[in-house]
């Protein structure tokens, strides 16, 4: 596979991890922003070719995790009602919600359709055109275009049974609340590789200026994420804070102009949940009032419901690097993928299931259990 | 949600208005959206994520991480060569 | 006995006021009597049988019987490279064959959902006839039910098979030492993909078809290099990784694989790159994976490359004394994950 071996080969790995090696002469602690970029590290063990000196910490880079509990509530709620079709991507299903999850609404009757794109939302609600269609539109930046080019064409064609329950979170806000926490560890960030694809780097340079914490927008494959980490390792041992980008082959500095059109036309800045985190100012989407009509949560009155987290669940202090799934008391023992307490648990980016699939299950990143 | 892949564009057509394209992975031909990447042509290499082609992959990629590994190469060579008594 | 091609499913039925399943068809009755003898048996290969017994006398065993029974849903019924009566065979013979086993009788039941087109019963059950016959089987008895409409989603089948295993034949997943080598006999997942790819109407560049295959042949020809193989699995749901999990829990051995040594087919793995799947988990139904003696894995690798289901057989990893359980992989960039117990269903109703 072109544009992914060539990142997943051993001698390009090893002379990066040498590189690393050579390099670093103190420790220094790094975090890696998205989901697939934990998934990727656990996956192929590339923290086991770093220095020890080294540490990675988790992000919050996953969008399935941070859907705040009130819109998953609320996602069960409409999927409940009878006649409509709700459309999801598949990691959605499972996420546990105050009462249950989308999955077992399904098994309870709801019509619930896992898409793997928006565009088959939109094609389903054009097959159905007498039963309302609802996609959860979750995600970071990275999906806000496609996103956007949906609820657009559902407008233009007049596909009136068509909505979107929106729940985008912006990842700038989120790194400001974790740079900005007292706890706060980490010293150099390793970026989100396709959210820049999207947005380009304009809006990290003022973070790096006001934190000083160095940030390479980074791929997923494992010679990106090794590429990366020299990359930072190199600006914090010169004790740079700027920005750079490692991921040249899909990011440019000023983003895609076409997909930010779009997402300035449809989406507007707003205050958001993160799920396990709690509100953080102006970090999330939402439709503009002209989209009234495609916004599911306008569209169908559904009562707050009351909402209740498993007091176990320490997703948040996961998603912002505080701690790592092995110091998570309940981790592989009363919470595991087929019963998950929380969203990182079930996402396929989630720290926790990253963890639990590498067989990470025990504290010590580079130590390899012993089966239970 | 952050699994982008990347694959080759080998065929633009337009479905009801949309600007669509068949994109090839590893053998495997998807339906794509080029909506968001109004300059891909058939041949590019694209990023898809969701059913949209996010943007194109730089064709000088490839010398790039080439020249990366060969600079790489060189210094691990300069080092182990090194006279005794270096740090 | 003349197995009937599909072609016959153009000519008329020799009897019947129905071309599909009513629920009168599982009733005992004049209408399942009919259903047997003037379209399922025709179909199977089978003579005509008057009177019908209710059970299948068996020739006598020289050896110890090894018994297996297994249930096949899949979804859709016909995918490429099989169906669900050829899987319905194979799978119980291959059942049979990784213990060493030479299958010998087979025992099938329907389960026929209210509504079934008598084309698409026709089809399955010639398919069934034609994968005794390679599997070297005989279809000695059978059963057939109906239910109502909406409980079976056309048909299920379940099949047990009787087989014999030779004096002296030892295989268990309890027999893998410390310093045995790991082998597989071909590329990995392409049934559960080829079955994903059918299912959810996937476009891929060439033909991937399911590897549904019978496995006795191949084992026997590997049992006369080496007698002393400690076990055969054959990989279906849960895939590579459940197969050796359950070695490396019941030997009390580790498992060291190489992920740059297991052969996976780039359609496989596009797939499954684009669905977000690992192969490890996805089923193979004609595969085997192999726990050898050290000593006998070049000999026991060349036997399977000389056999057309081994072609593509590799050695994939070995065998350490633990930790006990753990079945660990040397990532393709040197780094390590475990490979840990399927959680969960990866990829629902592909056998």
């Amino acid at each position: 596979m072109k544009f992914v071996d060539e990142y997943r080969d051993s001698e390009a790995a090893r002379r990066l991890s040498a590189a690393i090696a050579r390099e670093v002469t103190r420790p220094w602690a790094l975090m890696e922003v998205c989901g697939g970029q934990t998934h990727s590290i656990v996956r192929y063990g590339v923290d086991m070719l770093l220095p020890s000196s080294l540490e990675l910490l988790h992000g919050p880079g996953c969008p399935v995790c941070v859907t705040p509990l009130e819109t998953v509530d609320r996602a069960h709620a409409i999927a409940a009602r009878p006649g409509l079709i709700f459309c999801s991507y598949g990691d959605m299903l499972r996420v546990p919600g105050s009462r249950g999850d989308l999955a077992r609404a399904k098994s309870e009757g709801a019509d619930v359709r896992i898409v793997y794109s928006p565009l088959d939302a939109l094609t389903i609600a054009r097959q159905n055109p007498t039963r309302e269609v609802v996609f959860f539109a979750i995600g970071f930046e990275t999906t806000a275009p496609a996103n956007a080019t949906v609820v657009e064409l559902a407008r233009s064609r007049g596909i009136k049974n068509f909505s979107a329950l929106v729940s985008h979170v912006l990842v700038p806000p989120a790194i400001t609340a974790i740079l900005g926490a007292s706890d706060n560890r980490v010293q150099g960030l390793l970026g989100p590789g396709h959210v820049c694809s999207v947005t380009g780097t304009r809006e990290y340079l003022p973070l790096t200026k006001k934190y000083g914490v160095p940030i390479v927008v980074t791929g997923f494959e494992p010679v990106d994420l090794l590429e990366g980490v020299l990359r930072l390792v190199r600006l914090l041992e010169r004790g740079e804070a700027s920005v750079e980008v490692q991921y040249e082959r899909a990011v440019r500095p000023e983003g895609n102009a076409r997909s930010l059109e779009l997402v300035e036309r449809v989406f507007e800045v707003c205050d958001r949940k993160w799920r396990g985190i709690g509100s953080i100012p102006e970090s999330g989407y939402r439709l503009r009032s002209e989209y009234h009509e495609q916004d599911a949560e306008r569209r169908f009155d559904v009562a707050s419901v009351e909402t209740d987290e498993p007091t176990e669940c320490i997703s948040g202090q996961v998603l912002r690097g505080v701690k790592k799934p092995t110091e998570c008391p309940a981790f592989a023992t009363r919470c595991r993928p087929d019963r998950p307490l929380g969203a990182t648990m079930v996402s396929s980016e989630g720290a926790c299931a990253a963890y639990f699939h590498a067989g990470r299950l025990r504290a010590g990143v580079r130590s390899l259990p012993v089966a239970s | 949600m952050c699994l982008g892949i990347p694959g080759q564009l080998t065929e633009i057509f337009v479905e009801e208005t949309l600007r669509m394209g068949k994109v090839r992975f590893s053998g495997v031909l998807r339906s794509v959206c080029l909506e968001l990447v109004p300059d891909a042509v058939c041949g590019d290499f694209v990023l898809v994520h969701v059913g949209f082609a996010l943007s194109r992959i730089g064709a000088e990629e490839a010398e790039r991480l080439t020249a990366l590994l060969d600079e790489l190469a060189r210094s691990e060579q300069a080092f182990a060569t090194r006279p005794p008594g270096d740090a | 006995m003349s197995i009937p091609d599909d072609d016959d499913a153009a000519c008329p039925l020799p009897y019947s006021d129905y071309d599909r399943v009513v629920l009168g068809h599982g009733s005992g009755g004049r209408l399942s009597h009919d259903l047997l003898e003037q379209v399922l048996f025709p179909a199977l290969g089978l003579a005509a049988r008057e009177p019908l017994e209710d059970q299948a006398l068996l020739a006598p065993i020289v050896g110890r019987p090894a018994l297996t029974t297994d249930a096949f849903v899949v979804r859709p019924l016909f995918f490429p490279g099989g169906d669900i009566g050829r899987l319905s065979v194979f799978g119980t013979v291959n059942d049979l064959a990784v213990g060493g086993a030479v299958p010998r009788d087979l025992a099938l039941s329907f389960i026929l959902e209210e509504g079934l087109s008598f084309e698409t019963l026709l089809r399955v059950a010639r398919s069934v006839a034609r994968a005794c016959v390679e599997a070297r089987v005989r279809l000695v008895t059978g059963d057939t039910k109906v239910v109502e409409r909406g409980k079976a989603e056309g048909l299920y089948i379940t099949t047990s098979g009787v087989g014999v295993v030779a004096p002296g034949r030892e295989l268990s997943v309890t027999r893998a030492a410390p310093g045995d080598v790991v082998l597989v006999s071909g590329t990995l997942g392409d049934h559960g993909i080829a079955v994903m790819v059918e299912r959810e109407g996937i476009e891929i560049e060439g033909e991937l078809l399911s590897d549904a295959a019978p496995l006795t042949g191949l084992v026997q020809a590997m049992l006369e290099v080496e007698p002393n193989i400690r076990c055969l699995r054959d990989p279906t749901r849960g895939g590579l990784a459940s197969a050796l999990n359950e070695i490396a829990r019941a030997s009390r051995v580790g498992i060291r694989l190489d992920e740059l040594s297991i052969p996976i087919r780039p359609d496989v793995e596009g797939v499954c790159e684009l669905l977000g799947l690992d192969p490890l988990y996805v089923a193979c139904e004609g595969r085997l994976v192999a726990v050898v003696p050290r000593t006998s894995a070049e000999r026991v690798l060349s036997a399977m490359r000389a056999h057309e289901l081994g072609r593509n057989a590799a050695v994939i990893g070995e065998i350490t004394s633990g930790p006990s359980g753990l079945v660990t992989e040397r990532t393709r960039i040197g780094g390590e994950r475990v490979v840990m117990m399927l959680a969960g269903e990866q990829l629902p109703r592909i056998c």
